[in-house]
């Protein structure tokens, strides 16, 4: 009996499972923390761009770690100029020792994606405007938005607009009308302002924010010899507040200018500075020259470094370097000042990028191969379905919840590991209501056969079930093996493939013996059966 | 309740010449055309292009562009190597693929040619533009170009995973049953493996990477099948031991013989809407499957299965003496 109380448990969570998260499949109207963890459609579906790049140091003769810092910096300048361009999950991974793969689905604007990852990194060194400059570009953009406010709907969208405070109350009609209009003098500042701060864009309205950045006429507002810039992506809240910077457009030094830059940790008994990791940068000659220059007439302002239009650091000048010998502290912890290292880096990549594969699938190809897929599917299980229940009557229909139960399991295990559907992962999925009955039928022609044999009901039913589980369980673990080497063996689409079978051929041995023999046992004992329809 | 036979007691031991016969001429015609035709590898495996568009009519007046007349149009647009084929489609869209390769291998490895790759794909696109400004669409459905060197490696990466799959189902086998039973189930999915690739080769189809995937499948299914037999055989020598082993075999066969038909049929059913319906993507890889059902069934009764009357005949002799 404890064993069948387990056995009830064992389902019911499964099922739970399996409803809680097919549920968002089905019913848009969820809660959202409900729909949090939803299946994404791979590139193959929904459209986009996948491109393949390798850090090619085969004409080099680099070290290990030299190696590896090339291809952590190559993936540093891809992330970056990922993140400029705006697409709504890409996804950047390093494969095997020096390749990264670059998936950007959704994406349309093929060419100038592909213009993007392939142009030189630059880095560059810029002054912080003053704030003369700074205000003096926060009018003239606010004025600009107040003018031409309709060009640019999506800003409505965000709220920006401060309405005016409510009139009292009892004030008279007349200047109801008036002030139902909102303030709209002061829309960019609103839109990079979080909690009143200025100069700090949420994360909501970055994209809004970019999408502005792209557009001619806004660029043109900007008063000349001065640029905005955001700052990088923290690395520990993607989703936090980004700082505006106003820089002069004018780089001071660029590319490749310095000889050395390593990560150091403070020494001696300054509380402030001792045990803290901070940037050594050494420059090369001609550059040091031209640093001494700079940060002689610049004193007390800030230098921001910038890798292709992001600002990763903007420290304060606190005197005039001579001798190339540089240091940027601050507050950083290690991982912040190996970050830097890094971009400081960028201006002398010592590896090319190349790509070595790329593939470009049309939205049309992913709506059409979605709705192939599904139809595909639905004239699968139906046509299963009908047959199963002809040729095994009621038992036929225990198989068919069972089938059913098994492609909810899938998805549900999918859903949970926020994985990915694919094209090669629907036909994993078709093979499976094909193939995943198989454990049922099994156990139907074993019943059958010891009905014939002259038992009962119950002990058929019984050593049916207990004489079919060993050849279940030898059947698919001999496939699961050929599903794992599948799985290691493939790259993304193929690997879906794998993973939808290796789910399916758990999920239907689990369907099969133990939620079929549960129904046959409830069928059995509830009713003093002599005949079973099978 | 249905069934489609009772109990059958066919002689498939018996018959077993006859299905190696069968067998080993249908192997030996694939093999013929593969050196024939070769082995047509896709671009995963060899680098190269390969560029998917609509060519549908625009307007219904419009006619239905011919793939002789694309190819003539690219030809007289000085593409001359371009490779057009039709895809199959269910919603009646006039789909077609060009496969285009780089200037040669050693300038394929470099960075400027594949962007050439990927300019001659535009130069295709703006010759069909300005020759079928009725069927032209500006968005281009698949366009997929993979780099020489990606591909040999992908190759290597293909047979290897197949040598695994084969080695640790026939360690599993040996653990589980005897020996010889991974032999003639390995012996059963080598057969496999040639005779789709044979079929491949006589339907000049391309071994691209989802066929790789397919054939792996194939193996899965197939060991499915195999075990299934095998499982019964195990408990049947055990139950009768006073018979013949090709008396036993054939037994545990015709007992079998109901599920293996009717999974049989299910997979077939399903990777036959798969085929039809499944749209271009996935057409090959069903067709494929289609084969590997079929194949995989057969190989399990009258390939395993016979091979392991020969081992255990064998040992039976040399007990014997």
């Amino acid at each position: 009996m404890r064993n069948r109380k387990l056995r009830s448990l064992l389902i019911i969570a499964v099922l739970v499972f399996t409803v809680y998260f097919v549920a968002p499949l089905l019913f848009k109207e969820l809660p959202s923390f409900w729909t949090d963890k939803e299946l994404k459609l791979g590139l193959d579906l929904e459209g986009g761009m996948q491109i393949l790049l390798e850090v090619d140091y085969s004409e080099l003769e680099l070290s290990a770690t030299e190696k590896e810092n090339a291809v952590k910096t190559a993936l540093k300048i891809i992330r970056n100029r990922i993140d400029q361009f705006g697409v709504s999950e890409p996804s950047i991974e390093k494969v095997g020792e020096n390749r990264i793969l670059i998936q950007l689905p959704g994406l349309t604007d093929f060419n100038r994606a592909k213009e993007l990852i392939g142009k030189t990194a630059l880095l560059e060194f810029k002054l912080v405007a003053e704030q003369k400059s700074i205000d003096e570009v926060y009018n003239s953009l606010d004025s600009y938005l107040e003018n031409n406010y309709q060009k640019y709907p999506y800003l409505e969208e965000l709220d920006l607009v401060e309405v005016a405070p409510a009139v009292d109350i009892l004030s008279d009609e007349d200047s109801l009308a008036t002030d139902e209009e909102g303030d709209n003098s002061n829309i960019f500042t609103a839109l990079v302002s979080s909690d009143g701060v200025r100069g700090k864009v949420l994360d909501d309205n970055i994209e809004a924010f970019k999408t502005l950045l792209k557009d001619e006429d806004f660029i043109k507002e900007i008063p000349a010899g001065l640029q905005l810039a955001l700052e990088k992506i923290s690395e520990e809240d993607l989703y936090s507040d980004r700082t505006l910077f106003v820089l002069h457009s004018e780089a001071k030094l660029s590319g490749d200018v310095l000889k050395t830059v390593t990560t150091k940790i403070g020494q001696g008994n300054n509380p402030k500075t001792s045990g803290k990791p901070y940037v050594s940068l050494e420059f090369k000659k001609q550059s040091a020259k031209d640093f001494k220059r700079i940060t002689g007439e610049n004193i007390k302002r800030r230098l921001a470094i910038v890798l292709d239009d992001v600002v990763y650091v903007a420290p304060v000048i606190q005197d005039k370097i001579s001798g190339g010998q540089a240091q940027i502290t601050g507050n950083f912890n290690l991982e912040e000042v190996q970050d830097l290292v890094i971009v400081l880096g960028t201006g002398n990549l010592p590896a090319p990028m190349k790509s070595i594969e790329e593939r470009r699938v049309g939205a049309s190809l992913g709506k059409d191969s979605v709705r192939a897929g599904v139809r595909a599917a639905l004239l699968g299980l139906a046509l299963v379905i009908v047959f199963m229940i002809i040729y095994y009557g009621l038992s036929g229909l225990v198989a068919v919840i069972a089938l059913m139960m098994n492609m909810g399991f899938i998805l549900a295990v999918l859903t949970a590991l926020q994985g990915t559907l694919t094209m090669p992962g629907i036909a994993g999925l078709i093979l499976t209501i094909g193939m995943s009955v198989d454990a049922n039928v099994i156990i139907f022609e074993r019943i059958r056969e010891e009905l014939k044999a002259g038992k009962t009901v119950r002990s058929a039913v019984d050593s049916g079930f207990s004489r079919a589980l060993v050849t279940i369980l030898d059947a698919n673990i001999t496939t699961l093996i050929t599903a794992l080497v599948l799985y290691q063996f493939g790259t993304g689409p193929i690997k879906g493939f794998a993973v939808t079978l290796s789910i399916g051929i758990v999920g239907s041995m689990f369907s099969a013996i133990v939620l079929s023999k549960a129904i046959f046992d409830g069928m059995i004992t509830n009713v003093n059966r002599d005949k079973l329809s099978i | 309740m249905m069934r489609f036979f009772g109990e059958t007691k066919i002689d498939f031991i018996g018959k077993r010449n006859v299905a190696f016969t069968i067998s080993a001429v249908v192997i030996i015609i694939g093999i013929i055309f593969m050196f024939i035709n070769g082995l047509k590898y896709s671009i995963d495996f060899i680098g190269g292009g390969s560029l998917e568009l609509d060519m549908t009519p625009n307007t219904e007046t419009a006619a239905i562009v011919s793939i002789e007349d694309i190819r003539q149009t690219l030809r007289d647009g000085g593409i001359e190597d371009a490779e057009i084929h039709e895809l199959h489609d269910m919603d009646e869209k006039r789909l077609i693929k060009i496969k285009i390769q780089g200037t040669s291998k050693e300038d394929a490895e470099t960075d400027s040619s594949k962007v050439d790759l990927i300019k001659k794909g535009e130069l295709i696109k703006e010759i069909l533009k300005n020759k079928f400004p009725d069927n032209y669409k500006s968005e281009t459905r698949n366009l997929v170009i993979v780099g020489p060197k990606v591909g040999e490696e992908l190759k290597g990466k293909a047979i290897l995973a197949i040598f695994w799959a084969l080695a640790g189902i026939i360690i599993y086998i040996w653990w589980r049953f005897e020996f010889k039973f991974g032999i003639a189930a390995i012996a059963a999915l080598v057969h496999d493996i040639l005779i789709t690739l044979g079929i491949f080769a006589i339907f000049g189809k391309e071994i691209s990477l989802p066929m790789v995937a397919a054939l792996l499948t194939i193996v899965g299914y197939s060991l499915n099948d195999t075990i299934v037999v095998f499982d019964r055989i195990r408990e049947d020598i055990k139950k009768y031991r006073k018979q013949t082993y090709a008396d036993i075999i054939n037994k545990s066969i015709n007992e079998t013989l109901g599920r293996t038909i009717i999974t049989s049929l299910t997979t077939f059913l399903v990777v036959l809407c798969l085929y039809i319906f499944g749209g271009t993507v996935i057409n090959d890889f069903a067709f494929a499957l289609l084969i590997g059902v079929i194949v995989g069934t057969y190989s399990s009764i009258f390939i395993a299965s016979p091979i392991l009357v020969g081992y255990f005949n064998k040992r039976l002799a040399r007990k014997r003496k």
